[in-house]
């Protein structure tokens, strides 16, 4: 190992150690008498004291010495931590961090030695009031204190193992500290301890000691509770801080540079693209053996994708480990009390997010202590505790993560943001009036807001939530504010997985193929020939489609992409293929030649000649070797000015959608069942809508079945799971008429399983008022609602899934006794 | 003996250039090209290299010369690049010469547009001259031809 590989190794160390210090520290002014803590400040300081010393670091040791000996004297007992001391330390922290980036870039511990910083931390190492009590009560450190204190202090400089930290956010030494990296210190003696507490005095200890040495069993805070020199409850206490402090076994794990990992997702990728291929000319070759390699390696292929997924992941807990400094210090400087709570801080996501999210996040959580909590006294009038509430917390949903960050301050104030905006001239007051309350929570997101009365250097700039807004959905998310006058504010972070790996709707226009980012699409409209004519409309020149009674904006996508017209070669009728995408709050429509399939996509950035394009989010290797184009919708339309730059149409465009989702409307896939019955599931249950030739139907047992996305998908059918029973046997027996029609499917996804319903027809999507339905009057029915003055079934999904199930079962028992009458 | 480099060379409308030799990673016939609508007219399109995405930039529409002839498929000279790899869109690859440092001038002041932007100079063989092509400008996108593609 070269010098530089050692000075590598101690800024990535450093780093970590650092990002610990800071929360520490801030835990520590809360509870400035746990010994613990303070034992574990004080060696990493000296830790990183001892290390630089060492790599010749002059100025970087002079501003950690004066640091450790304020701690050394804290440890002792001699002070206590006062916010001041605490800041004093945590100015050193920023200091050292400041001075290991300079080592970082020049290799130099840089020109500043922060003599201020130095006076104050040697200034407040004179007692003063509220330090003189304890610092009497310890004059004189008992023997085992100092001797546990001197082992400890002796085996610092010696490299930690890197055990317990992370494989992945290790090695690039920038900064990455891990949530579970807490690597405590070594266990501290429980002499030590009952001393400190006070529970026993020096020479009793001593006295155990003596008396283990000869022989005597009994634990060493025993022997003092034994001859009634210190209290058990004592003993037992420090028993417990003795036992807190994970002695457990290192996990096994190894440190890895992320930029190994970054290969190897990508070598994963070109896995991914190369199966993709091997699967296509499978399909076309007869070749069973092929085909069965082929499956294999597709199976082998996902886990693997996933397993390496998996290593980029993250816990979230890693960006909000530097929160609880954030907030003391944005409280402090305001002068408010703010308690910060964190839940989920385990939920995992893929790296690339987690730094793009950072930022907001933080933006967010300043926003809330500085604009949200109240002033104490103004929460003390208010019959709130004195101290805030800040909880931040995170969990999975629906294939997304949700971050929450909620306050329980005062609220956002609807009247006054109505009011600004207004002023600011972002809406006309005529708009304002009309908006809902949501509407108006969420205009904060708008460029060039803030209602912050005095600008404070940590938020009311006028830029903020805007950028956080940009930022979040630059990856792909969301947000979204909620607030209960009064009561506080939530902001709500919606945000995908990953985004190395995307399912993918792929289209062709002109020729060329481009793919849409499944997250952006609504759902595929395709209008005949004939109907294109008529139902595609014309206001001032801008086509539109009335889409279920709204009109969707169209978008050419050979216009807009300046594709060359009537090249629709290959294309074999007129009609028109409408994408319905959603970008930023607006809906359109765009219209493209062919509709292909939906793919998983590997997404690679675009080199800096193209990087300019805002229409293009990236690139990809398709299927067949040739690359693809993907779109970037929310450009897209920018470019089309779906979407204005600024966003100021969205505001004056959003009125009806979120008139509707505040109301009771529901949106429902309606389609034909038994008969001419009407049948409903809500939109939400459903997946995916398929056609399937019946010559792809084939037989499980009595289930019928189909190769869907390389997998078994049960076919589930309504004639089999709703009809009376004594006819259900008989229409499972049947295999499907091999003369008859494709069939429509309703992919479903249930606990984790895909299934297809089978139905007769599928009709349209359609939003009915739920509220207004009667009792269900069979098994696997929900309930009926009225839907375009029909009576309408909604079905019970679970319901259906277990019917079919035990169907099934049933079914193969009938059958085996019909082979063995024949 | 004078230090040497060696050159790997192409022709592009009968001029001949070249590139250093360490700096090309692999010269390939034409590949399947996706088109990148609103690109800059210099970015011929999008290329798969075994796996890799690669930007294929036509020297032609660079140097500002005439379209290449229809039917005559152009060669790739992928070289590294600050930003990855790049292809170079050439008419013909010629061979790769050793020339000493000794023969090398700058290029004429009087060598104007786009050509002398993008070459360092000019190596004088026995027969003939040799441009010296500088790919990081070459790949480089003036600000004229963004706006143009937009």
């Amino acid at each position: 190992m070269n010098d530089s590989d050692i000075v590598q190794d101690f800024l990535a160390e450093s780093c970590e150690n650092l990002d610990r210090l800071d929360r520490e520290l801030v835990s520590l002014e809360k509870n400035p008498k746990d010994p613990a803590a303070l034992a574990s400040v004080f060696r990493t300081i000296h830790t990183v004291k001892g290390t630089c010393g060492f790599l010749g670091f002059n100025k970087l040791e002079k501003v950690a010495h004066v640091g450790e000996n304020l701690l050394t004297r804290l440890r002792d007992g001699q002070l206590t931590l006062n916010p001041e001391r605490t800041t004093a330390l945590l100015g050193m922290v920023d200091a050292v961090r400041q001075m290991l980036k300079e080592i970082a870039s020049s290799g130099q511990d840089g020109e500043v030695d922060y003599p201020e910083l130095r006076e104050t931390l040697t200034r407040l190492q004179t007692p003063v009031e509220g330090d003189a009590a304890r610092a009497a009560a310890t004059v004189a450190p008992p023997a085992p204190v100092e001797a546990a204190a001197t082992t400890k202090k002796e085996e610092i400089p010696a490299p930690e193992p890197a055990a317990q930290t992370r494989a992945v956010e290790a090695a690039d030494g920038s900064g990455k500290k891990s949530g579970d990296s807490q690597r405590e210190p070594a266990r501290v003696k429980i002499g030590g301890l009952l001393v400190e507490h006070g529970a026993a005095q020096a020479e009793d200890i001593d006295v155990g000691l003596q008396e283990q040495e000869k022989g005597d069993r009994r634990r060493l805070g025993e022997i003092p509770v034994a001859s009634g020199r210190a209290k058990q409850e004592e003993d037992l206490t420090a028993i417990q801080v003795q036992e807190a402090k994970p002695g457990d076994a290192p996990a096994e794990t190894i440190r890895v540079g992320v930029n190994v990992l970054d290969k190897l997702m990508i070598l994963v990728g070109e896995l991914v693209l190369a199966r993709n291929q091997l699967l296509q000319i499978s399909n076309t070759v007869e070749d069973a053996s092929l085909q069965a390699v082929s499956q294999r390696m597709n199976l082998i292929a996902t886990e693997l994708q996933e397993q390496v997924m998996k290593t980029r992941m993250q816990p979230i807990g890693n960006i909000w480990s530097q929160f609880p400094r954030t907030v003391r210090d944005v409280a402090l400087g305001c002068g408010k009390e703010v308690g910060i709570e964190m839940e989920g801080k385990e939920t995992e996501l893929d790296k690339t997010i987690i730094e793009a999210i950072k930022d907001p996040l933080t933006h967010l959580v300043r926003n809330s202590v500085d604009h949200g909590i109240e002033l104490p006294e103004v929460r003390v009038k208010a019959g709130k505790p004195r101290a805030g509430r800040l909880i931040l917390r995170a969990f999975h949903e629906g294939g997304q993560v949700n971050i929450e960050i909620s306050d329980d301050g005062a609220g956002l104030n609807r009247e006054r943001i109505r009011q600004k905006a207004v002023e600011r001239g972002l809406i006309t007051a005529e708009q304002a009036g009309r908006m809902t309350d949501r509407e108006v929570l969420n205009l904060i997101f708008l460029p060039g807001f803030s209602t912050a009365e005095k600008v404070t250097n940590v938020s009311g700039r006028g830029v903020g939530m805007d950028v956080v807004k940009t930022n979040v959905e630059r990856i792909g998310g969301n947000v979204d504010v909620q607030s209960v006058p009064g009561q506080g504010a939530t902001v709500r972070v919606k945000i995908p997985l990953t985004l190395a790996i995307i399912p993918a709707l792929v289209v062709t226009c002109s020729g060329e193929r481009y793919a849409i980012p499944q997250v952006n699409l609504l759902e595929l409209v395709r209008l005949d020939a004939e109907k294109a004519i008529t139902a595609i409309e014309m206001v001032h020149g801008v086509p539109v489609y009335r889409l279920r009674g709204r009109l969707l904006p169209l978008v050419y996508l050979s216009r807009e992409l300046r594709l060359a017209e009537g090249t629709r070669a290959g294309k074999n009728d007129d009609s028109v293929n409408i994408v319905v995408l959603q970008a930023d709050d607006r809906q359109f429509g765009l219209v493209v030649d062919e509709i292909n399939d939906t793919e998983e996509i590997v997404v690679k950035p675009l080199r800096k000649q193209l990087k300019t394009l805002k229409t293009f989010a990236g690139s990809s290797i398709m299927g067949d070797g040739k690359v693809a184009l993907i779109l970037d919708v929310l450009g897209l339309a920018q470019r089309s000015s779906v979407v204005g730059e600024a966003r100021e149409r969205t505001v004056s465009g959003k009125s009806a959608e979120t008139a509707e989702t505040a109301g009771d409307k529901q949106t429902f896939l309606l389609f034909a069942g038994l008969g001419d019955s009407r049948m409903a599931i809500p939109l939400s249950t459903l997946a995916r809508l398929e056609e399937f030739p019946i010559s792809q139907v084939e037989m499980s047992g009595s289930q019928w079945v189909t190769q869907y996305r390389g997998q078994i998908l049960p076919l589930v059918r309504l004639a089999v799971v709703l009809e009376e029973r004594r006819h259900r046997v008989r229409a499972l027996e049947a295999p499907p008429a091999p003369d008859s029609g494709p069939i429509q499917v309703l992919v479903l996804n249930h606990e984790g399983r895909s299934f297809g319903l089978v139905v007769e027809r599928i009709l349209d999507i359609v939003e009915a008022r739920a509220d207004v339905k009667a009792n269900a009057t069979r098994p696997g029915v929900l309930y009926t609602v009225v839907i375009g003055e029909r009576v309408t079934e909604v079905l019970d999904i679970p319901a259906i899934l277990r019917g079919a199930d035990s169907g099934s079962t049933q079914a193969g028992l009938t059958m085996k006794s019909a082979g063995v009458a024949n | 003996m004078a230090h040497t480099s060696q050159f790997c060379t192409f022709y592009l409308d009968k001029h001949l250039f070249g590139v250093e030799l360490k700096s090309v990673q692999e010269v390939i016939r034409s590949l399947d090209v996706t088109r990148v609508p609103l690109a800059p007219g210099v970015v011929s399109g999008l290329i798969n290299l075994r796996g890799q995405i690669v930007t294929a930039v036509d020297l032609r529409r660079r140097l500002e010369l005439e379209p290449r002839a229809a039917g005559l498929p152009a060669m790739n000279v992928v070289v590294g690049s600050e930003d990855g790899a790049v292809s170079l869109l050439v008419d013909e690859i010629g061979d790769v010469v050793e020339v000493e440092e000794t023969s090398f001038e700058r290029p004429p002041e009087t060598l104007r547009g786009a050509v002398r932007e993008v070459i360092t100079g000019v190596h004088k063989l026995n027969e003939r001259l040799l441009l010296v092509l500088d790919t990081e400008k070459a790949c480089q996108m003036t600000e004229e031809a963004v706006a143009a593609g937009q």
